[in-house]
């Protein structure tokens, strides 16, 4: 049954019957007219791209890239690769300094973090946010995510002692938002893993994931630091019986997912062993492996908003099913759809509207929910949703963290 | 990750047969490889329609005598005539609880439309739907047919022609409005569900509802596509009011908008009833031991595997890939369970376009309780319902969703008889 992988061709856009339940389910095409729709945009438009790359529509730069299209295609046609692909290989425009700027997420953390209470206070002032919008169309009205007084990296390095002073150790791959902007959620999860009994430890490279590369057309370098990370993972795990975790569900599915069908990088060796910390931990706890500890005199009511590349990868259940095992947590499922800001999508000044459309419905579920914190497992959802909601959000393993008896 | 039941196949007969578990308080797991033969729905459910041989039928419960003699491998004969009445009771009441109300008995079928505009037997409709309950006359004299202009999904002449058949005198018009203009930019944009979109939306549906007002004359009855109704029941009843008379709505091309409703309603009352529903995933493999399906694992969980006291399979046949069939076999790609065909590929079809096709009615081979059979031998704890049996032709006999639904609440009253 696995079309996924048995497919006759690389790319399997003739396993499309024409059905259009993925223009259905398109969370662009029921927020902007102009984007073709994915049954267009992929399948059908690939026959057409094939015959003639002058088919190749411009259009196709709406994609958010969510990949609901495939996860509702009864024919398992890989919708959203073929449009990514499509618009790697036949897009003429050239990306701009601004979408430079919001895809080396690495490049302006690292010259951030240092100068970060400056950087966040000329980030917030309004003659900025007037510059960023008019010259270089990032939208005024979209709050930037904070900068972080020094990095995650420099906090684990001055406790690496005390990690490798557990037994059994994973190896964290932090990601950009982690290391630059919310520390606290590594620490976090290096709190929840040490209570597991895990000892954390850091990759000797890493790079960030690519994933905002390539949505903004800078294959070659995506390309360049998906084989770091995956040189980095490899050499992480010869040998050892470890695991390469992360708390970004976006981050890990570009890894294991996105890796081997867009940058052509293969991971086959290694796919299986990078996973979600919530996934390790789901396993640990219903295999009876592990047993936490959990405080007993706070209450909690939490909404999990399931991201689009965790539906894709199938596991908000091991996310809920964490959250559910903690005494106190009251979990409320949101219906899982597309909170909009897809990445760095939401922060161009062209997209900002759509953007916010395509979230309406889920704000407005979040804001009758009655909860004290949404919870969920992307970095860039939870930005969205802070700002567009009076909710704070948090990720499952700060809320474990949290609930953890000390 | 444990589950008393794990039910693969999110469609019809998954949801149903996963709602009536739960309901019993069964912890539940559905796993669907993308979204279901629903989305395709002509608002109808048929039980019965027409025998093997051809025959009409009027009373599907009356004609199952007539079935077990020309069909002996049919589900409904397995199920038995008094369980076949006593199930086909139950499912108005199961589906209206979900939210999906729906009209008809299984004495009588009544009449419905196609999207062309023919009169076809079936045993329920969705409430809303125009619907005959005889089956040589309509309901009405006059009628006023209503289309968005440039929606190529509702073909308005066919549907006069058909209405003009039984002695109905319909208007046609097409109406435009602001609100609708966005969608014109992209003609392949022009569907069901983003003009349901639209029409989702109060001010538009208001502005539909002065459209209808001015423009139905002396009809009896307002005839509009089903394009109403994406998460919100009210609609047919608020335009109803607005324009004084009848407004029904007739089937589109799909996607059904109804019917994409009725996946969202029926999942939504699963999940309340504390079930999990996983989409966009498939089950690769399971591993079987003494004729008893131990774990199951699929794409997407990799290494986790799913352990249930049982396990339904019902994912459907061709189309959602439940049968596969390739140009010298055809297999049932998760547990590789027995499958009836000729051999020689020649019987598999007729090459007349319209005939009567072998390989509609192939299907897993079962006990007479649905068990699945794998080599020759039934597995204890493995259940088959739905599209994906063989024994019937769901095209000819005009009995797919009634095989989907009944063998559904077969399978599940049996697992809770066991408990």
């Amino acid at each position: 049954m696995n079309l996924q992988e048995h497919n006759i061709s690389d790319n399997n856009f003739e396993q499309c019957i024409k059905c259009t339940v993925c223009t259905v389910y398109c969370p662009v095409s029921a927020a902007n007219a102009d984007f073709p729709g994915p049954k267009q945009s992929g399948p059908d438009g690939e026959r057409l791209r094939l015959k003639k790359p002058d088919f190749y529509d411009e259009a196709l730069k709406y994609c958010i890239n969510c990949k609901r299209c495939e996860v509702a295609c009864p024919s398992n046609v890989r919708i959203g690769d073929i449009i990514q692909a499509a618009r790697i290989k036949y897009s003429k425009k050239k990306p701009t300094v601004r979408d430079f700027m919001l895809a080396n997420t690495d490049l302006m953390g690292t010259l951030s973090t240092p100068f970060a209470p400056v950087v966040n206070f000329a980030l917030g002032l309004k003659p900025t946010k007037a510059v960023l919008d008019g010259v270089m169309k990032i939208d005024h009205r979209r709050m930037f995510p904070k900068y972080a007084f020094g990095t995650f990296e420099g906090w684990l390095k001055k406790q690496a002692q005390r990690q490798a002073s557990f037994d059994r150790q994973v190896a964290y791959f932090h990601g950009c938002y982690v290391n630059y902007n919310h520390p606290q959620l590594g620490k976090d999860f290096v709190k929840v893993m040490n209570a597991a009994g895990f000892g954390v430890q850091l990759l000797d490279r890493e790079k960030c994931c690519g994933v905002a590369l390539i949505s903004n057309g800078f294959i070659n370098q995506a390309r360049k630091q998906g084989q770091v990370n995956i040189e980095s993972i490899r050499k992480k795990l010869a040998d050892r019986d470890m695991t390469v975790l992360g708390t970004s569900s976006t981050c890990i599915f570009t890894l294991r997912d996105e890796y081997p069908h867009l940058l052509n990088i293969e991971n086959g060796d290694v796919r299986d062993r990078i996973e979600l910390a919530t996934r390790f931990l789901y396993r640990l706890l219903s295999d009876g492996k592990v047993n936490f500890r959990f405080r007993r005199d706070k209450k909690l009511k939490v909404a999990y908003h399931t991201p689009c590349h965790m539906e894709k990868l199938g596991w908000s259940y091991y996310s809920v099913e964490l959250l559910k095992m903690i005494p106190g947590v009251e979990v409320q499922m949101l219906d899982s759809q597309c909170c909009g800001i897809a990445g760095t999508y939401g922060f161009k000044k062209e997209n900002y509207e759509v953007s916010q459309r395509i979230g309406e419905g889920l704000f407005r579920q979040i804001e009758e929910s009655g909860a004290d914190y949404v919870v969920t497992d992307c970095e860039t959802c939870k930005w969205q949703i802070e700002m567009s909601t009076s909710r704070r959000c948090e990720h499952p393993i700060s809320i474990l963290a949290q609930m953890l008896e000390s | 990750m444990k589950f008393d039941t794990l039910i693969i196949g999110g469609g019809l007969s998954g949801l149903v047969c996963g709602i009536r578990l739960a309901k019993q308080g069964q912890r539940c797991a559905i796993v669907s490889s993308g979204q279901s033969a629903l989305h395709f729905s002509s608002g109808s459910f048929d039980l019965l329609n027409a025998l093997p041989d051809g025959r009409v039928v009027e009373n599907p419960l009356e004609a199952w005598e007539e079935l077990a003699q020309q069909a002996p491998q049919h589900p409904y004969v397995k199920l038995g005539r008094a369980m076949m009445e006593e199930l086909a009771a139950e499912v108005p009441g199961l589906l209206g609880a979900a939210g999906v109300l729906v009209q008809g008995t299984a004495d009588k079928n009544h009449r419905r439309f196609t999207p062309l505009g023919e009169l076809k037997p079936t045993w329920l409709t969705l409430e809303g739907y125009a619907v005959s309950r005889e089956a040589d006359r309509l309901p009405w004299k006059k009628a006023a047919l209503f289309n968005i202009a440039g929606f190529l999904d509702f073909y308005t002449g066919f549907i006069v022609g058909g209405l003009e058949k039984w002695g109905v005198e319909c208007t046609t018009r097409l109406f435009n409005m602001g609100a609708l203009e966005h969608l014109r930019k992209n003609p392949s944009e022009m569907r069901s569900a983003n003009i349901a979109r639209v029409f989702a939306v109060q001010e538009n549906l208001e502005e539909l509802g002065r459209v209808l007002q001015r423009n139905a004359g002396d009809a009896e009855v307002i005839l509009l596509p089903a394009v109403l109704g994406l998460e919100r029941t009210h609609a047919l009843a608020y335009l109803r009011e607005v324009a004084g008379k009848e407004v029904l709505v007739l089937p589109t091309l799909p996607p059904s908008v109804p019917g994409l409703n009725a996946q969202l309603q029926l999942r939504k009352y699963f999940q309340e009833l504390g079930g999990t529903y996983m989409l966009g995933d498939s089950i690769l493999r399971a591993e079987i031991e003494d004729a008893r399906v131990m774990r199951v694992y699929s794409y997407n969980h990799g290494n986790i595997s799913f352990v249930a006291d049982h396990v339904i399979l019902a994912t459907g046949s061709y189309f959602s890939q439940g049968l596969v069939a390739t140009s010298d076999r055809i297999y049932e790609p998760v547990f590789g369970l027995d499958i009836d065909y000729p051999v020689d590929r020649e019987n598999w079809l007729d090459l007349r376009f319209f005939a009567r096709q072998a390989y509609q009615s192939f299907g897993v081979k079962t006990d007479e309780c649905f068990r699945g059979m794998k080599d020759g031998q039934p597995l204890s704890n493995l259940y088959v319902a739905g599209a994906v049996l063989g024994g019937f032709n769901a095209l000819k006999e005009g009995c797919g969703a009634g095989v989907s639904l009944l063998t559904a609440l077969d399978v599940a009253r049996q697992i809770i008889d066991k408990c």
